[in-house]
């Protein structure tokens, strides 16, 4: 028998996961997917879903999830056991893919604030696409770190509201999911 | 439905008479299982559903009308082929359709209607998705317009039901309900069995499309993998073959796969000798009159099995899923041991127990391949060390963990239980199904079966009241079979009222009531963690069993001392109609050995003088 100390302890870090699941676009899927993480207590921290391809009824939902590796392995096979799911692919591990996020941010301001705004917003290429005397709408692409950045250099700057998309994520290379 | 009736449904469910057209059938559209239709049929949502049985061999379905489901029992009304058993509550059709499945291998049919139908369904649905028992429920819905208005007799069954169901639909459009239908089987059957539910609004049924065969339909999604990696396989034997302390840890998953598996595993045994046990499912898979047989694993399982689990050096887990029944304290289980785990639904490995080799699968399929290789590479046990093995689980036998004293003037439940198999043992049409708690678990223990499919309990649920009604969908599928229920009083009560189904379709079930007045397992618990405060778990003003058999109908027999329990067992099975025999037990017995919460396989307690001291932690666990 191994000594105990031989035995390997559980890793119990917690870690965040975006997980891509590629699903039949019919009524009440999301719903499933949804139901399956409040269900088994699983988190959910953003969530995407749109149809991608119309032809085929498929929708693509993305999650970004957190756990310990047992749980995000658990989260993995319990999407793939639904039976609307093509596909399950987990872009944390698979170190492949690329992931963005969009927000629309306002900023109300006058002054100095105003235009050290427009600078900032200038640095990270967000865009204003909507523009009055006393305030900005910015529109930021790019992964969820650089959003949170920039929210946080908002904030001092008259920060009014944030809109986030959540990430949508996708492979690199020639490959499909 | 009653033909004529006086107020038609109809009319007060909105529908004008022209909606009923569509539905009109003369004698020769009598409908027929047709071979394969190449081009599609035109018929009514309520006429397809019955085709869609009929092409999927439904031979039985049990169920309850309603508002929403008429135009379907009207179809029903002209069909030859399919028997219809009208039960009492919509959860008795279900465990009756799970009993019905269980001894059988088919999928259990259930037809109920909207509201309060589907919601009565939910505890049967959640009882197989957790025992993974095939069922088809259909239910009926509100019109498609009235959908989301709190219509009468509306709820959100997909809405409801979505997690205690494998898959479910919504069929908005009639043109997709032969589709869906073909699917829900499929789904329902194929991979790790489960419960769909198909819920059909009332003018989808009314309205005439396309029906497809099931031989035109095939799931876009749904591919369950049962053909194992052999690779897999190869590592397994290699393992098993260098084992010096082996065991077979089986479950359901055995018993699910079909009787081919269960045939298997006798096969990979015979090849081995390596020692067995089982978790509660899967009981009957091996022969309990077996010498590898080590009895029932887990939280009342036997002395040597729950030790040989703790001390192996391999376990061959095949088709359980390490239930906390059977693991105990994870953190303690089976340290000293490699783990083999064989399941056909991928997520199960290594869900609770981290193993060494996963294998996923079919049960059947995976142990003709480990058997095959087995021969093919030549292997060849580790004798000496499988010799010592043996010795030592002969030591953990002498125990005899499920020994009990006895009384010449009270009767005692496992005694009981022994007479009732001694009494039965001679016949090899004996099905057992059972309520949940102690008499669940005594019967586990003690009822020795040698075949599949002739167990039928609620497992990973646990649901009092399902062998009542789960003995009538066992008997509707074998009709001279002797079905028996093992169950409480208390059990017992939950679903008493399909006493009346069992008369009306002449099912001659015999309900042996282990009557102790308690909840027993309730009471037991009470007794060992709560300082033997007794809290609401004795039934004051339980009914005249007897009394209460002939009101039915049926044949009442009672016997409180141990000298008429032979005669009386013996009258209850020559009776040819449901019979209820209360048994009058000792109420303060308790079922042992017992793995008490937060334990580990090596601290078992095995009579009331072990004491047993319970962690806080294990108080906490159910």
């Amino acid at each position: 028998m191994p000594k105990q100390d031989a035995i390997p302890k559980p890793d119990n870090t917690v870690e965040r996961h975006t997980l891509t699941v590629l699903v039949d676009n019919e009524a009440g899927v999301l719903a499933r997917v949804v139901g399956l993480f409040s269900g088994r207590g699983y988190n959910i921290e953003s969530l995407t879903v749109a149809e991608v391809d119309p032809m085929a009824r498929t929708s693509r939902i993305t999650i970004v999830t957190s756990g310990t590796l047992h749980v995000i392995e658990q989260i993995e096979q319990q999407l793939k056991r639904l039976v609307p799911t093509h596909k399950v692919t987990n872009w944390t591990s698979a170190k492949a893919g690329i992931e963005r996020e969009m927000a629309l941010i306002k900023v109300a301001g006058t002054g100095e604030k105003r235009v050290e705004a427009l600078r900032m917003a200038d640095a990270f290429r967000a865009r204003p696409v909507d523009t009055t005397h006393s305030s900005f709408v910015f529109e930021i692409t790019g992964s969820p770190a650089k959003i949170d950045s920039f929210v946080d250099l908002m904030r001092p700057l008259g920060l009014v509201d944030v809109s986030r998309t959540g990430v949508a994520a996708i492979s690199r290379g020639p490959e499909a999911m | 439905m009653q033909k004529g009736a006086e107020t038609p449904l109809y009319l007060w469910c909105g529908y004008e008479q022209t909606d009923f057209e569509g539905l009109t059938m003369d004698k020769d559209d009598t409908l027929t299982a047709g071979a394969a239709q190449a081009a599609a049929e035109t018929m009514t949502g309520a006429q397809m559903v019955i085709r869609a049985l009929k092409d999927q061999g439904v031979t039985h379905i049990f169920g309850y009308p309603g508002g929403a489901v008429l135009p379907i029992y009207d179809a029903l009304f002209k069909v030859e082929g399919i028997t219809h058993v009208l039960v009492r509550h919509e959860q008795g059709a279900t465990h009756a359709a799970e009993g019905y499945a269980r001894s059988t291998g088919k999928p259990g049919v259930v037809l109920v209607t909207s509201g309060p139908g589907a919601t009565n369904a939910v505890t049967g649905l959640t009882d197989a998705l957790m025992d993974s028992i095939p069922l088809v429920v259909l239910t009926g819905q509100v019109p498609t317009h009235l959908i989301g208005t709190d219509a009468f007799q509306e709820c959100d069954t997909v809405g409801i039901t979505r997690p205690c169901t494998k898959n479910n639909w919504l069929v908005k459009d009639v043109n997709d309900l032969s589709r869906v239908l073909h699917e829900a089987f499929e789904i329902a059957t194929t991979g790790r069995p489960g419960p769909v539910v198909v819920d059909i609004p009332k003018d989808v049924q009314f309205q005439s499309g396309a029906y497809h065969g099931p031989h035109a339909i095939h799931h876009r999604t749904w591919r369950p993998k049962t053909d194992p990696d052999l690779g897999t396989i190869v590592k397994a034997v290699e393992m098993m073959a260098a084992a010096k302390r082996p065991l077979f840890y089986t479950g359901g998953g055995i018993i699910n796969s079909g009787p081919e598996a269960s045939r298997l595993l006798r096969e990979l045994v015979d090849l081995t000798g390596f020692p067995i046990t089982s978790t509660l499912m899967g009981l009957g898979a091996f022969p309990a009159s077996r010498p590898e047989w080590l009895g029932l694993v887990g939280m009342h399982g036997t002395w040597e099995a729950n030790h040989a689990m703790h001390d192996c050096d391999l376990m061959i887990n095949l088709g359980a899923r390490f239930d906390d029944r059977v693991t105990g304290k994870v953190s303690a289980f089976s340290p000293g041991s490699k783990k083999i785990h064989l399941d056909i639904d991928p997520s199960q490995i290594n869900k609770i127990v981290r193993v060494d080799l996963g294998i996923v699968g079919d049960a059947a399929k995976a142990l003709r391949e480990m058997i095959r290789f087995w021969k093919t590479q030549k292997h060849q046990v580790q004798a000496a060390a499988l010799k010592d093995w043996w010795k030592q689980i002969d030591k953990w036998r002498e125990k005899k963990s499920l020994s009990y004293r006895n009384s010449d003037t009270i009767i005692k439940p496992q005694y009981a239980i022994d007479r009732l198999y001694e009494l039965t043992k001679h016949r090899d049409d004996v099905y057992v199904t059972t309520e949940v708690g102690q008499h669940q678990m005594w019967a586990a223990q003690r009822f020795q079966f040698q075949q599949p499919n002739h167990w039928m309990t609620s497992g990973g649920l646990g649901t009092m009241g399902y062998g009542l009604p789960a003995a009538v969908g066992v008997q509707m599928a074998h009709p001279g079979a002797l079905v028996i229920d093992i169950a409480g009083e208390a059990s017992v009560q939950m679903t008493m009222q399909e006493m009346s189904t069992a008369m009306q379709y002449e099912l001659p079930i015999k309900i042996f009531i282990l009557n102790n007045e308690y909840m027993g397992m309730v009471r037991q618990w009470q007794e060992i963690l709560h300082g033997k405060r007794y809290s609401h778990s004795y039934s004051e003003a339980l009914p005249d069993f007897v009394k209460m058999a002939e009101a039915f109908g049926c044949v009442g027999l009672r016997a409180t001392k141990p000298s008429e329990l032979d005669d009386k067992i013996k009258e209850m099975i020559s009776v040819k109609k449901p019979v209820l025999f209360d048994v009058r037990v000792d109420p303060a017995e308790n079922c042992y050995p017992m793995i008490p919460s937060g334990g580990a396989h090596n601290e078992m307690l095995l009579s009331p003088d072990d004491g047993g001291e319970i962690s806080d932690a294990g108080k906490m666990l159910v």
